[in-house]
């Protein structure tokens, strides 16, 4: 099972390639902050995945979730911030 | 390898699939879709679907070892990140959308013409 995480983890980060496309050739600013958004919801899985391929799923499982948290809340900051300096 | 690990296997590997075919079509619903709108429609769902998906194979994997206070523990920090994705994602899709169109990204449409008048009276 664990070359099948690896394996997973592997089409997750290729896909997180492709993705950065978007984040550099985007049109507009907020298509970046896509790209930011939705690198980062495969990066939390990426590194769920990490935990157990390195066997310590107690440590990455916190890691993860704040993660998720932060990342959470980066999205709703970006939306606040654009708002009002209405940089779009 | 009991009858149980496999079956578990087989569940964890067909979850883990179908989440990552669904992050596969939200990255080319991302790059292919011409507009913010569209491609905001694409990621947020496809992602969310995603993430959900994949946590619960992986929330399942975690038990495979014993269902010992700690594995069960984790298992369940795993769904509570599927479940806050669940409900953060869509939530943090409309606040970009919301603030996109309120700073005056107007939707695409095929001839140009918009069909929203800008600013709302």
């Amino acid at each position: 099972m664990d070359n099948f995480f690896l394996a997973i983890a592997l089409v997750l980060s290729f896909l997180v390639l492709i993705c950065l496309y978007r984040a550099v050739f985007g049109p507009t600013v907020i298509d970046r902050i896509i790209s930011v958004g939705v690198v980062g919801t495969k990066t939390l899985i990426v590194l769920l995945l990490m935990g157990f391929i390195y066997k310590r799923m107690d440590m990455f499982v916190d890691i993860s979730l704040l993660y998720a948290i932060l990342s959470f809340i980066g999205a709703l900051i970006f939306a606040k911030y654009f708002v009002r300096k209405g940089v779009l | 390898m009991s009858i149980l690990t496999v079956v578990l296997n087989i569940v964890v590997i067909v979850l883990i699939s179908f989440g990552v075919f669904f992050f596969a079509a939200g990255t080319v619903g991302f790059l292919r879709f011409p507009d913010f709108y569209s491609r905001m429609h694409a990621t947020g769902k496809c992602d969310t679907l995603g993430v959900v998906l994949s946590c619960a194979g992986i929330a399942l994997y975690a038990l495979h070892d014993g269902l010992s206070l700690g594995n069960i523990l984790v298992s369940l920090k795993i769904m509570f990140i599927a479940v806050f994705w669940f409900l953060g994602g869509p939530t943090a899709t409309h606040a970009l959308l919301n603030s996109a169109f309120n700073s005056g990204i107007l939707p695409w449409t095929k001839d140009g013409k918009a069909i929203i008048e800008w600013p709302p009276k």
